[in-house]
């Protein structure tokens, strides 16, 4: 029971496209977990599967412990889900939806659910219609946050979010996290993954290509230095693992793999440093890396 | 130009639904007529069965006054103008508003308007898909009456009469869209007024305020009198009132927003109720509008087949063959009853639309994604599905009851016999349930084994009402006959019932919906 999630070679096939090619992923206990990947890469696919909404092709998959297809209805109790499109009924108003899925899932926590709409500043009267993409999101968002479950499963829940909704929805998260419960987060949006997730699984055209906590990830990539110096610096082109150098004068960029980072800094001592700043990579970095290696 | 590529769209997404209207509505136009022909060879038999007719107030209010009570166009274009037209006025309100507000309400028109189409551009489309339609049909029935024999200029004024009816409620539909956010609220608003257009004409033909008929399109499309006199000129009127509207409609579009009605809507509670806390309280709730809209439909139905029944004999006096069609078609040996038998064979048949339209909501619901959530917060597939199965079954069986009694308190009542017609008739209209639900069971096994072609479901139900339409007019053989679930349903009032039938269509139903479940355990979601 040490892992919510366990997949493992997971196969999906919509008619000719195969939406999974192999795909892994573990989710630990009491982790938020971000699960990264470009639109089409088949995150919703996995949730889906996992979720015993689609028939996995081949490959295996746990969830909290079950068997996601047959034992779809009672590991759904113990989790709540916010898919990635989000439509309502026409006619029934968030508030209802809210109660609904709530009281589907075996009961929900009325003081948190008033405390949801609050923060989320979502009116429960208006009807399914009447929402933008992102009020619908927000009231499958309060309906999953209010509920009691022990493993939340977030399909990119902050696409319609506007930037202060999404602030909303990250203190939620950590709440959520200091509360123990774990949590799947699908994303293409890496700040949000960065800021919020333990772990990071990275996919790409149906395949898990990198997974680990994000200093794990970094030792991948590169660091950023912009460096201002007492003297012009020479030789810096020939020192291995340099990448991108822009000399102006006295001005130094370069980015550098990280396992080379002693040589570079040495060679810049010896100009002398006036001005350093290095930044360690972005997960946009990171990703243009996986784009780079699978374009060759 | 970009209108002319929505239109190519809708018509090629339309490309199963048209031809189905279409194609039956000039069978219906053609099979009364062919229907009148042989049951009425001679001018004594026409002019003795108008003549009843005339005098029975609620033939009058139902299909409105024979024009001309001498001829055979008089009597098809009196059976079919104002009935069959108001059938021609619901495709034209169901298309108009399914390439107009349903588009928007889905979010489709969002995609499209910000594209390069004018904001006219949508509802300029969807008219002329309404407009195709109905000129398709008018010029088929014009075809096929004059086929049949009748004379061309009448024919000609005939489908006239019927392009009026649709053209105008087309106008009605465009107005109604754009005063609502929701395409069924628009299809209700619309159908409202096709219903109080009805019982304006039904009142002003049946009573002696005649002027009543002329504030209703549907009126209007009678007083153009076919094969009595043809007065083109009357059609200047719908004319008049189609473009009004359409003006109407157009000013009206430029003035909102997109997505928006003109009418603001109403807030729902904050809570739900306590009640809505499984999938049948929730089919429930999105099935009860519809059904109470079908549940006036059917009590309207049966109260005027309740109240023409007892008139019968009189119409038929004249006529021995339709006399002996009746009883043949009806079941039992009393014209009265077997009329009455045949009416309850109508319901079953608008149960068996309504049980389609209801079970079809699974794949609306699973396509419209939103099954997804329901199912992850632990909903189950068996018991959701099943929640809307027993809605769309028990909803016919209510309908059923409910047409059933209206059929008997009108008839009792006009026979002296409340006591004794109200549960002969219920019972009459309820034993048509075990075959409705078959269509439930078809609809349901498509849903699971072959999902992309639920609303083939809708194919069964044409294929039914066709089989029990032409059986008996081309002798189809019995195997052929079996096939339709109707067939097997006793005719009653009058006929014997006997309970094997009954039972083993409810066998049948719940096998093919059993057989429809388990598929959808097994199955993918379309997502
Ligand atoms: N129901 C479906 N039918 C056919 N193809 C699908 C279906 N669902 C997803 N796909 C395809 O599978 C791939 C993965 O899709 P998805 O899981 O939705 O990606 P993501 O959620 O990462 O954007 C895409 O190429 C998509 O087109
Ligand atoms: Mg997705």
């Amino acid at each position: 029971m040490e892992n919510v999630v366990e997949v493992a070679g997971l196969v999906k096939d919509f008619g000719r496209t195969r939406a999974l090619d192999g795909l892994d992923l573990t989710v630990r206990t009491g982790e938020v977990h971000g699960f990264l990947g470009p639109n089409g890469s088949g995150k919703s696919t996995t949730i889906r599967i996992l979720l015993g909404l689609l028939r996995a092709g081949a490959g295996t998959s746990r969830l909290l412990g079950g068997d996601p297809w047959r034992q779809a209805t009672e590991l759904h109790r113990r989790l709540a889900y916010v898919p990635g499109e989000v439509t309502l009924w026409p006619n029934l108003s968030g508030g209802e939806v809210i109660d609904l899925l709530g009281r589907l899932r075996g009961g929900l926590n009325g003081k948190r659910r008033a405390d949801l709409l609050d923060r989320f500043e979502l009116d429960p009267k208006k009807k399914g219609r009447a929402y933008s993409k992102g009020n619908r999101q927000k009231v499958a968002l309060v309906a999953a946050l209010a509920s009691d479950a022990e493993l939340l499963i977030l399909d990119e829940p902050t696409s319609g979010l506007d930037p202060l909704m999404e602030e909303v929805f990250q203190s939620c998260v950590e709440e959520e996290r200091k509360a123990g419960r774990t949590v799947l987060l699908s994303s293409h949006i890496l700040s949000e993954v960065e800021a919020l997730c333990d772990r990071v699984t990275i996919i790409r055209k149906g395949r898990s290509v990198e997974t680990g906590t994000l200093a794990d990830l970094r030792h991948l990539t590169r660091t950023s230095i912009s460096a201002e110096l007492a003297a012009e610096p020479g030789g810096l082109a020939a020192l291995p693992g340099v990448h991108g150098l822009d000399v102006q004068g006295t001005r130094v960029r370069l980015e550098v793999d990280t396992d080379h980072l002693d040589g570079v800094l040495r060679a810049l001592s010896v100009a002398g440093v006036r001005t350093l700043t290095s930044r360690p990579p972005t997960l946009e970095e990171l990703f243009l890396r996986h784009y780079e290696a699978d374009a060759r | 130009m970009n209108t002319a590529i929505l239109v190519s769209l809708w018509l090629r997404r339309d490309r199963i639904m048209l031809p189905l209207w279409v194609y039956g509505l000039t069978a219906l136009a053609a099979s009364t007529a062919y229907g009148f022909k042989s049951l009425y060879t001679t001018p004594g038999s026409i002019h003795s069965f108008a003549a009843g007719v005339a005098g029975n107030a609620a033939t009058l209010a139902m299909y409105g006054p024979i024009f001309d009570q001498n001829t055979l166009g008089g009597l098809v274009a009196w059976r079919s103008v104002t009935i069959a037209g108001a059938l021609v006025a619901v495709m034209s309100i169901l298309l108009v508003t399914r390439h107009t507000r349903a588009e928007e309400e889905a979010g489709r028109l969002e995609l499209i308007g910000a594209g390069v189409v004018g904001r006219r551009a949508p509802l300029t489309a969807g008219l002329l898909v309404a407009v195709i339609a109905n000129v398709t049909v008018a010029v088929l029935a014009t075809a096929v009456l004059a086929a049949v024999g009748l004379p061309f200029a009448g024919s000609v004024a005939f489908g006239l009469a019927w392009l009026a009816s649709g053209l105008a409620f087309t106008a009605v539909a465009a107005v109604a869209a754009q005063l609502t956010e929701s395409a069924r609220t628009a299809n209700g608003i619309a159908v409202a007024v096709l219903g109080a257009a009805y019982l304006l004409r039904a009142v002003g033909d049946a009573g002696s305020a005649h002027w009543l008929t002329w504030l209703s399109p549907i009126g209007w499309a009678s007083q153009v009198r076919p094969y009595a006199g043809d007065r083109w000129w009357v059609l200047l009127v719908p004319a008049a009132f189609t473009a009004l509207l359409a003006v109407a409609a157009y000013t009206l579009t430029g003035r909102r927003d997109l997505g928006a009605g003109l009418v603001p809507p109403r807030p729902g509670p904050a809570r739900a109720a306590p009640g809505l806390r499984s999938p049948l309280a929730l089919a429930w709730r999105l099935q009860r509008g519809t059904l109470c809209g079908w549940g006036a439909g059917f009590v309207v139905y049966g109260a005027a087949i309740g109240g023409i029944a007892d008139g019968i004999s009189t119409l038929v006096k004249g006529s021995s063959s339709t006399e002996k069609v009746v009883i043949e078609m009806g079941g039992g040996h009393n014209i009265v009853d077997a009329f009455l038998a045949l009416g309850m064979g109508i319901l079953g048949v608008l149960a068996a639309s309504y049980v389609v339209a209801a079970a079809l909501r699974l794949r609306g619901e699973e396509t419209g994604q939103r099954l997804e959530p329901l199912l992850a917060a632990r909903a189950g597939r068996i018991r959701w599905a099943a929640g809307h199965l027993v809605i769309a079954a028990s909803g016919a069986a209510a309908l059923l009851a409910a047409g059933g009694l209206a059929a008997g308190l009108a008839h009792g009542l006009r026979t002296h016999d409340v006591a004794g017609q109200v549960p002969r008739l219920t019972g009459g209209a309820l034993v048509q349930a075990p075959a409705v639900w078959v269509l439930a069971g078809i609809a349901a096994a498509l849903f699971g084994l072959l999902p992309r072609f639920t609303g083939a479901a809708w194919g069964a139900v044409g294929l039914f009402l066709l089989l029990g339409q032409l059986g008996p007019v081309l002798n189809l053989s019995q195997w052929v006959m079996d096939v339709s679930p109707f067939t097997h349903v006793p005719k009653v009032p009058g006929g014997a019932v006997s309970a094997a039938p009954l039972i083993w269509l409810a066998v049948t139903a719940a096998a093919l919906a059993a057989m429809g479940l388990a598929a959808f355990r097994r199955r993918d979601l379309s997502l």
